[in-house]
């Protein structure tokens, strides 16, 4: 309106100094209680940067700490958020405006997880980042800018707000990959960024779409508008659903989306690999998650067909590369790791696609469920990954039993956690979840694909347990860790992971009440 | 709230977590003994606590909340048709743990092998012994990995691959079991297995029941095993150590049949009639099949294993039990229930006593054994020699003892099936059977004639060959008696299992 007057042109209708009727309604109340927790995480992080200026280089180790600090009172601001009742926040007060951000028990736990996972992350890192020399201050910078994303990324109840979370949460994870200053930290942040911006192109497009079917960015109202929207719109929302899935596809990884993964993860510093095959992973599923259930709602049985085929694509694909990856390859552990993931990315995705079939949000319990207990022990493999070191050959990790018994003890169950045998038994808890919502969906085709990749996984994770308790080879080339003691902020991370592991194997309900009660 | 049967579960578990702590590897398995021995004494303590009058009714019941997300209960109990198996596993580990205190087959050492064997037994005592289809499940997923290391590590020959195989085979069935069950679950509203026995299907539409009957039937098949899903079986049998070869065909195929009693029967008795022909069927050949495969590792120059021949002959035995379970009738459950446990005593037994021949020889192949005449272990180590033959033919079946009756009762059972089920097809099936247990008394007589009979002075492959050892004898009479005393009387185990299985058919 301004810029009408500046023009000088004549008034020809009585002065309306602004657009809406209303002006106060556009004043949005914060409630600072529901975003401490990813607020927390980004004042952490420029704390960091900034205390990085003013430290001296043989302190900078401090500023790990600091991070895991400020994580830690992240984490602690979940708290009053899980006991209380669901928050909103950014909310219009227009008829049906609806909020940006919501607390509730859905991002409630994947807050926790990208929280939880990062602070992990963190302890994992300690070692890392003083062994290879990375640059302190950068690292946690953006490894706390990250996490913060993923974590507003839950939260998010508009599709802006959402596009926005994914993109902090991955743009700090192209330069933490490309942080080791050789040839391959940068060849696989380049491929990581090149196939990520695509992705996000493909995205920002497809959300245009909706929103131009829709007529609104939030996702309630996006399922309304879509619900009503007129029939030649039809094909330009359908194109935007599709579009939209696709880039969120990207990010979790998904078949035939998958291809940057086992690169991207060799050449990162070990503990950024395992935060992105958790931390990264979650954040994409919690938008797919939140895009499909919530604004695509009328589409159901659509995205629910595409995102079932995608699972079982990429569960096959994951664990039928897993399945060939040789003991004697360099890096071999973590492409291993790798290429699992894509196969967990797939059992994930299962309870999303049965969301689709059943028409309701119950099934997404599983995914949630699933994805902590993946976080979890996934974590704690890459730590003792991390922790065994050398060339990173499974044939490294012959005879781990022998030479440091409780990292094999360790490593064999967080593997059979993943496999889901016991004495696994929370990963067997959390496969039977993700089995039950297929079931309850009605998609037994989908759980009899996943029934015969959990078999075809197992193979591969039992060969790496078996591989830690075999006879050392005959010249005792012990790699990496012989010799000298764990690190403390290594062992205490692994103790950590280990440790909830076991508590979550004798009390599944734990985490497992997610699946009963209401997420959003 | 039942202490006995919390303990009998708990107490194996704690000595598996032990064994994580630094002690030697004689110091471990003297605990394995102690803790096995403790179960065994304390399942001792279950059966004679157990109301004999009324064994269909679930005793020893503890039923608390574990997962209410799932609905999953810490729900246990024993009746009629499972505390015999019980007793038989807790017996069957503490003597596989007493034989081992002597005869540590060569691997990584006793604490190792102790933890894995007491980890073992938590899993095959929790299969027995849960009522709720979940924990079954988990139960039947413990007893993989421990298996798989006994079988990789401590076994011989072509170990790994056996027990890679042992371990795919197996987790296949059980996922696709646990679809079955999850099914069941979903439409039901229940993972309870009493209160779905109740039900007797009531709730669960015919395609339901059909979907998952055939889901868990395939699961529990691959477990039992079932012609033609045996496969798994005979390498895994001939690589594991002693021990995991006795437990594995004593109590770990009885898992799957137990299963199928318990579960499949009850819970989807609309889709179990429906399977029912099939079921027969496949034991049928499985009961030629298997006694032929025996017959052609016995001959000469067949270059067979002693105990891939007695795998073999376990995929036969299995037959009857599930020729048994087919015919749905109270006869026919009766005999597979006894059968059951009868061949986990004299297999049990014959695996002892193989075992302790490929010890002393270094070999169990029947050629190498045998020589020109036979291996004539009658002269030369008379009492192995007569173990031998007493398994042997128990386990042809003979009147008097334990391999007589079940196998009887069975053929009983598939002569005059239950109502619905076509009697020709049973008929035949008990034809086939009839023709199998004259193949059975042949190969076990030819395996009697090669091995305990023969020139005493002809050159052998060992020239010493001790007689039966102080610890074998202990370890292996309690079977032998067993065996006679299942024999002689039946209505030992008859009384407890007639009612418990008329009650599971919805008679009683």
């Amino acid at each position: 309106m301004t810029t009408a007057h500046d023009l000088g042109q004549p008034l020809m209708t009585p002065l309306t100094p602004l657009a809406v009727a209303d002006p106060g309604g556009l004043i949005q109340s914060v409630d600072w209680v529901a975003v401490a927790p990813p607020l927390i995480a980004a004042l952490a992080a420029l704390a960091v940067l900034v205390t990085d200026l003013f430290l001296p280089e043989a302190r900078k180790r401090l500023l790990g700490w600091l991070s895991a600090a400020g994580l830690l009172a992240a984490l602690a601001a979940l708290l009053p958020l899980a006991l209380g009742d669901t928050r909103s926040t950014f909310c219009f007060k227009s008829p049906g405006g609806g909020c940006s951000y919501t607390a509730d028990h859905f991002a409630l736990a994947f807050q926790l997880l990208a929280l939880g996972g990062a602070l992990l992350t963190v302890l994992l890192s300690l070692h890392t980042v003083e062994a290879e020399k990375l640059p302190g201050g950068e690292y946690w910078f953006l490894l706390l800018s990250s996490a913060c994303g993923a974590a507003l990324l839950p939260a998010s109840r508009d599709l802006a707000t959402l596009v926005i979370a994914l993109e902090v949460a991955t743009l700090p994870a192209f330069a933490l990959v490309g942080l080791r200053r050789d040839g391959r930290g940068a060849e696989s942040a380049l491929k990581f960024f090149l196939s990520s911006v695509n992705a996000t192109a493909v995205m920002l497009l497809g959300v245009s779409f909706v929103y131009a079917a829709a007529g609104t960015i939030q996702l309630q109202g996006v399922a309304d508008g879509l619900a009503q929207a007129p029939g030649r719109l039809k094909p330009l929302a359908e194109a935007g659903a599709v579009l939209t899935l696709v880039g969120f596809a990207f990010k979790t990884a998904a078949v035939p989306f998958h291809f940057w993964v086992p690169d991207t993860y060799v050449g990162a510093p070990l503990p950024v690999a395992g935060y992105l095959s958790v931390v990264g992973k979650a954040a994409g599923l919690s938008g797919l998650a939140l895009v499909t259930t919530l604004a695509l709602r009328p589409y159901g049985h659509t995205w629910g067909l595409v995102l079932a085929v995608l699972a079982a694509l990429t569960m096959t694909f994951g664990n039928a590369a897993a399945l060939r990856q040789r003991t004697d390859t360099p890096h071999g552990a973590v492409r291993l790791l790798a290429w699992s993931s894509v196969g967990q990315a797939g059992y994930l995705l299962v309870p999303l696609a049965a969301a689709g079939y059943a028409g309701s949000a119950e099934p997404l319990g599983a995914t949630v469920a699933y994805a902590l207990i993946y976080g979890l022990v996934n974590l704690g493999a890459f730590g003792v990954v991390a922790l065994v070191g050398g060339s990173g050959r499974l044939d490294g990790f012959r005879g781990l039993a022998g030479r440091n018994r409780w990292a094999a003890f360790g490593l064999a169950f967080f593997l059979l956690c993943l496999a889901g045998l016991p004495p696994g038994v929370v990963g067997l808890f959390g496969k039977v979840v993700v089995f039950r919502s297929a079931v309850d969906a009605g998609l037994g085709w989908l759980a009899v694909v996943m029934a015969v990749n959990v078999v075809v996984a197992l193979a591969y994770y039992l060969k790496w347990t078996a591989l830690l308790f075999a006879p050392s080879a005959g010249e005792g080339v012990a790699e990496g860790d012989a010799g000298h003691r764990t690190p403390a902020p290594l062992g205490a991370a692994l103790g950590l992971a280990a440790v909830g592991a076991v508590v979550l194997s004798v009390a599944p309900q734990l985490v497992l009440q997610v699946v009963s009660g209401s997420l959003f | 709230m039942n202490a006995v049967l919390i303990a009998l579960l708990a107490l194996p578990l704690l000595g598996a977590a032990l064994t994580l702590a630094p002690i030697g590897d004689r110091q471990a398995l003297r605990l394995g003994t102690a803790v096995t021995g403790a179960t065994l004494l304390l399942a001792v303590v279950l059966a004679a606590g157990f109301d004999q009058d009324d064994p269909s009714r679930m005793q020893a019941v503890t039923d608390v909340p574990w997962i209410p997300a799932l609905d999953v209960r810490l729900h246990l109990g024993v009746d009629g048709i499972s505390l015999p198996l019980l007793v038989l596993t807790a017996l069957l580990t503490f003597l596989c743990a007493l034989y081992s205190v002597k005869k540590l087959p060569a691997g990584p050492g006793g604490r190792a092998f102790t933890g894995l064997l007491l980890l073992l037994q938590t899993g095959m005592l929790a299969t027995f012994a849960v009522l709720d289809l979940v924990l079954f499940f988990l139960a039947f997923e413990i007893v993989l990995v421990p298996m798989y290391f006994l079988i990789a590590r401590w076994g011989s020959g072509q170990k790994v691959a056996a027990a890679n195989r042992f371990i795919l085979y197996t987790l296949l069935g059980s996922a696709v079991m646990l679809l079955g069950f999850l099914l069941i679950g979903v439409k039901a509203g229940t993972f309870d297995m009493v209160k779905l026995a109740d039900a007797h299907g009531s709730g669960l539409s015919h395609t339901t029941q059909l979907v998952a009957a055939l889901a868990i039937l395939v699961g529990l098949a691959v477990k039992a095993p079932a012609w033609p899903l045996h496969s798994w079986l005979p390498d895994a049998h001939t690589a594991a150590p002693t021990a995991g070869s006795v437990l594995l065909a004593g109590v770990m195929l009885k898992m799957g049949t137990y299963g199928l009693v318990r579960v499949l029967l009850p819970v989807v008795p609309d889709g179990t009639a429906t399977f029912a022909p099939y079921l027969g069927a496949f034991a049928a050949v499985g009961i030629v099949y298997g006694s032929l495969a025996c017959l052609a590792l016995a001959r000469k120059g067949a270059k067979g294993d002693l105990k891939r021949l007695i795998a073999y002959s376990s995929v036969g035995h299995m037959g009857f039990v599930l020729l048994g379970i087919a015919s749905l009738t109270p006869t026919g459950l009766n005999g597979a229930l006894f059968a059951n446990v009868a061949h986990g005593l004299i297999t049990g037994l014959l695996f002892f006593v193989v075992g302790a021949v490929k010890d002393r020889y270094g070999t169990a192949d029947l050629d190498t054994l045998a020589g020109t005449t036979g291996a004539a272990l009658y002269g030369r180590a008379p009492r192995i020699g007569a173990l031998l033959a007493f398994a042997a033919v128990a386990s042809l079946g003979l009147p008097g003892l334990a391999g007589f009756w079940g196998e009887l009762l069975a053929m009983y059972g598939a002569f005059d099936p239950a109502a619905g089920l076509s009697r020709p097809a049973f008929v035949t099936y008990m034809a086939l059977a009839g023709l199998g247990t004259l193949l059975t008394a042949a190969y076990l007589l030819v395996v009697v004639k090669r091995v305990c009979m023969g020139d005493p002075e002809q050159p052998a492959p060992v020239a010493d060959l001790p007689d039966l050892k102080g610890y074998e004898a202990a370890s292996w009479t309690p079977l032998a008696a067993l065996t006679l005393l299942a024999g002689l009387w039946p209505a030992l185990l008859l009384g407890l299992s007639d009612p418990a299985v008329k009650h599971l058919l919805g008679g009683g």
